[in-house]
């Protein structure tokens, strides 16, 4: 099963994520914003990217914008969580990198045939 | 497959409450002209966390209600529109509706329906009355679904831009979908594929055309390619067509049961959400399992510490293995080690249920704010010493008697802008919060430059409550210590800010019951201060230990003024009252503590033993014990919940020789001397209050 990272500023959807992704089998490791999200991925690799945009210090879009530019991120899938559907932000992350996006709010079986869909 | 996510319910109200603290004091700052884009961002983020989670777990009025507030927040981030101090008003009531609602859906309760309306109302208002397009795409796309004719399946022309892959989307994870739709077949088209010598590995030179064999609609076609659309040349055509039955009539069967739906929920739903309303003041449930949040450091330390005391403990029992005399000074080391570690861990236990203090002060600015706008007064408030900790339950208790302090400075001190001109100071009043650490205490100072306690005008009210002589003449901090009194109340004076029935007795009577005290100081004119010290925690005070006859009893170190030895010339007896102590200019009355625990004494004579002057409910009391042991601190255990309540008593605790020593209540000893006939109290349980 997959590594994922998990990035979220809202502690009960980093739980309710990490959650359903371990039940799912999954390892989780969780950040409560862009800036530590890019701190751990430096120094691990992960198969699977899913980050909130609005977020303090450095929003999903930076941080997308950033994996992107590390040579080891450059293909791994990268999905952000928006509550835009079809608005500006969709457009952000596609601009940044970001491999597609799940539009807030899901479910935990929402959350787990998209990753599916990403990871196969 | 389906997963409970109520379990994360607790950590969403947590969070969400924390947001609107957050959006609360950040409006407030708004209107003080701080506004920078970033402020408008964080109260902006926490509105957005809050719909985010509310419409995940499933609390759809709430994320509604919040998406307007977002919206209107995102115009202001954006600088589609300017902060005012109306928008921040409406902004403001509408984080109390919030807070409102969330804790009804938190604890099962009520709503106040007509309020969320109307802020609703005005938020809408505010927005320009128009909707979001959303509503609009969703029906055109609908309209569009119509249209179309039944395929028997799509071709599918499928080609990545160079940098595809990039994005991390891999189109044979496309492929894999598409094969879950039905048939398919898939033609390569090698054509932009370069000699090898130009070719980019990273990039994407292949396209693919595919025939999919299935009856599913065109969006979910289009639903695969959803995040590779600008990433490709994509074309969806249907495979061919045979007209089947009309899908405009099915759309319009369903409309129509939907809305026959509506109408019957409008019709039932009306009379109880009438009824509703009536009944909604009520419930107030008590919060749910309490729980706290601890710093990680906090934590660490903790652990940290464990490991020093297993260390200790593993020197000591090696020490006690093979015990000679030669190793003694190890093991007083060892013994000494062991204290400190112990202390140190009581303390970062201790440390664990501290809060910073902000949690109490930070409803003030609202407060200030609501207040002044009504009574036209101008305030500046001023918080300092906001980090400085202390027990999450006195935090709790401290928070009502707090309240009261501010309105009462806010509602008497403090004066209009045209009376303080008037006496020559500035048209804006300072209030000031404070709070420090001193001892073993934590101090919070309430002061204000207001117009300071009028002394003639409460020594009359006094008088006329029949609470002093209207000869009695009475220093002026003694005047001020009469707004204490039970049965004062300043009623001609009351206003709606700080009338509201709970009297400045009872903030005091809270205020020892935490093990804490209150003291005014005011000059006329210039101001009022109020200093509450209360104790860090309640789970653990400073002990005087004292003997009485062949028993150890525990006084608290905080209620104790002095010790003193008795001269039996400075006895008074008198009749009705016993015997009276003259402590300089003032008369004690002395409670012999082996009368009151009727226990056979040793000692009877006064000058023989000593005369602890103890203070409880603003009286002086002397009890007469025989000897003055150790100080040190115990950790309490309560009568009640091992035993019953005992007048008197405050509680027991466990000494280092390990019996059991009875703590003492103060004011319970002073109600017992005053109405001996509740004496016996301490053998009977207490009448219930």
């Amino acid at each position: 099963m997959a590594k994922i990272l998990a990035v979220d500023d809202s502690a009960s959807m980093r739980q309710m994520v990490a959650f359903t992704l371990k039940g799912a089998g999954h390892t989780v490791t969780d950040a409560a914003d862009g800036k530590q999200a890019l701190d751990i991925a430096k120094t691990q690799s992960f198969d699977l990217v899913l980050t909130d945009i609005n977020m303090p210090v450095m929003d999903g879009i930076t941080l997308t914008k950033e994996l992107r530019a590390l040579p080891s991120y450059r293909f791994t899938p990268v999905l952000v969580l928006t509550t835009e559907a079809g608005g500006d932000k969709k457009n952000q992350g596609r601009a940044a990198g970001a491999t597609g996006w799940l539009v807030k709010p899901f479910n935990p079986e929402q959350l787990l045939s998209t990753v599916k869909k990403v990871l196969g | 497959m389906s997963i409970d996510i109520s379990q994360f319910h607790d950590v969403f109200f947590e969070e969400s409450f924390e947001g609107l603290d957050a959006m609360e004091s950040g409006l407030l700052n708004l209107e003080d002209g701080a506004a920078d884009v970033e402020a408008i961002n964080t109260i902006f983020r926490a509105a957005h966390s809050i719909k985010g989670g509310a419409g995940t777990f499933g609390f759809m009025a709430v994320s509604e209600f919040t998406h307007k507030m977002e919206t209107l927040l995102d115009e202001m981030r954006n600088g589609e529109r300017d902060v005012t101090p109306e928008s921040t008003n409406v902004l403001l009531e509408a984080v109390d509706v919030l807070r409102e609602m969330l804790t009804a859906v938190q604890q099962d309760g009520d709503t106040d329906d007509a309020r969320i309306a109307a802020v609703c109302d005005q938020l809408v208002e505010m927005l320009g009355g128009e909707e979001s397009g959303d509503l609009e795409q969703e029906s055109e796309m609908a309209a569009a679904n119509s249209d179309d004719e039944k395929p028997i399946g799509w071709k599918i022309d499928f080609r990545p831009h160079l940098h595809m892959l990039q994005t991390g989307n891999d189109p044979v994870r496309l492929f894999r979908e598409l094969d879950t739709l039905g048939e398919l077949s898939v033609t390569l088209d090698e054509s932009q594929l370069p000699l090898f010598s130009d070719l980019e590995p990273e990039d994407s030179y292949l396209a693919w055309h595919i025939e999919l064999i299935s009856d599913v609609a065109k969006e979910e076609v289009v639903e695969i390619f959803e995040w590779v659309e600008d990433d490709c040349d994509l074309s969806i055509e249907a495979l061919f067509s045979v007209a089947e039955a009309s899908p405009e009539l099915e759309v319009a069967a369903v409309i129509e049961s939907t809305e026959s739906v509506d109408a019957i929920d409008e019709t039932q739903l009306k009379a109880p959400v009438a009824e509703k309303s009536d009944t909604k003041q009520k419930s107030s449930a008590a919060p749910t399992a309490a729980s706290i949040r601890v710093g990680t450091d906090k934590i660490d330390s903790l652990i940290n510490m464990v490991g020093e005391l297993v260390i200790t403990q593993s020197m000591l029992s090696q020490v006690g293995d093979n015990f000679t005399e030669e190793m003694l000074p190890q093991l007083i080391d060892g013994l000494a080690q062991l204290e400190r570690n112990t202390r140190e861990m009581q303390e970062g236990v201790m440390r664990i249920r501290m809060l910073p203090i902000s949690f109490a002060f930070n409803r003030f600015p609202r407060l200030v704010h609501d207040l002044t706008d009504k009574s036209g007064k101008q305030v500046d408030l001023k918080l300092t010493g906001e980090q400085t900790e202390l027990d999450k339950t006195v935090m709790e208790k401290i928070g009502d008697p707090l309240v009261h302090l501010v309105r009462n400075s806010l509602d008497h001190g403090l004066e209009t802008p045209e009376v303080r001109l008037a006496a020559g100071k500035s048209e804006t009043g300072m209030l000031k919060l404070n709070a420090y650490h001193q001892g073993g205490n934590i101090v919070i100072e309430i002061e204000d430059d207001g117009a300071g306690l009028d002394e003639d005008k409460i020594f009359n009210k006094a008088v006329e409550k029949g609470l002093v002589n209207a000869a009695d003449n009475l220093s002026p901090e003694k005047i001020h210590e009469l707004i204490f009194m039970p049965g004062f109340s300043t009623a001609d004076v009351v206003s709606d800010i700080s009338g509201r029935g709970v009297g400045m007795d009872v903030v005091r009577k809270n205020i020892h019951s935490l093990g804490g005290s209150v003291e005014i100081a005011s000059e006329q004119g210039v101001g009022t201060k109020f200093t509450i010290r209360l104790p860090l925690t309640l789970a653990i005070m400073d002990g005087q230990t004292i003997r009485v006859a062949a028993e150890n009893y525990i006084l608290p170190l905080v209620s104790i003024v002095e010790s003193i030895e008795i001269k039996s010339t400075d006895i008074k007896q008198v009749s009705g009252k016993g015997e009276l102590y003259k402590l300089r200019d003032d008369y004690v009355p002395v409670i012999r503590l082996y009368e009151v625990f009727n226990i056979e004494p040793q000692i009877t004579d006064l000058e023989e033993g000593l005369l602890v002057v103890v203070e409880g409910d603003g009286q002086k009391v002397g009890l007469f014990i025989d000897d003055l042991l150790g100080q040190q601190q115990v950790v309490i255990k309560s009568l009640e919940t091992n035993y019953r309540k005992v007048v008197g008593l405050s509680g027991a605790t466990i000494l280092g020789d390990g019996t059991v020593a009875l703590i003492l209540d103060v004011p319970g000893l002073i109600s017992l001397y005053r109405e001996p006939s509740t004496k016996k109290g301490l053998v009977k349980p207490e009448r219930a209050a």
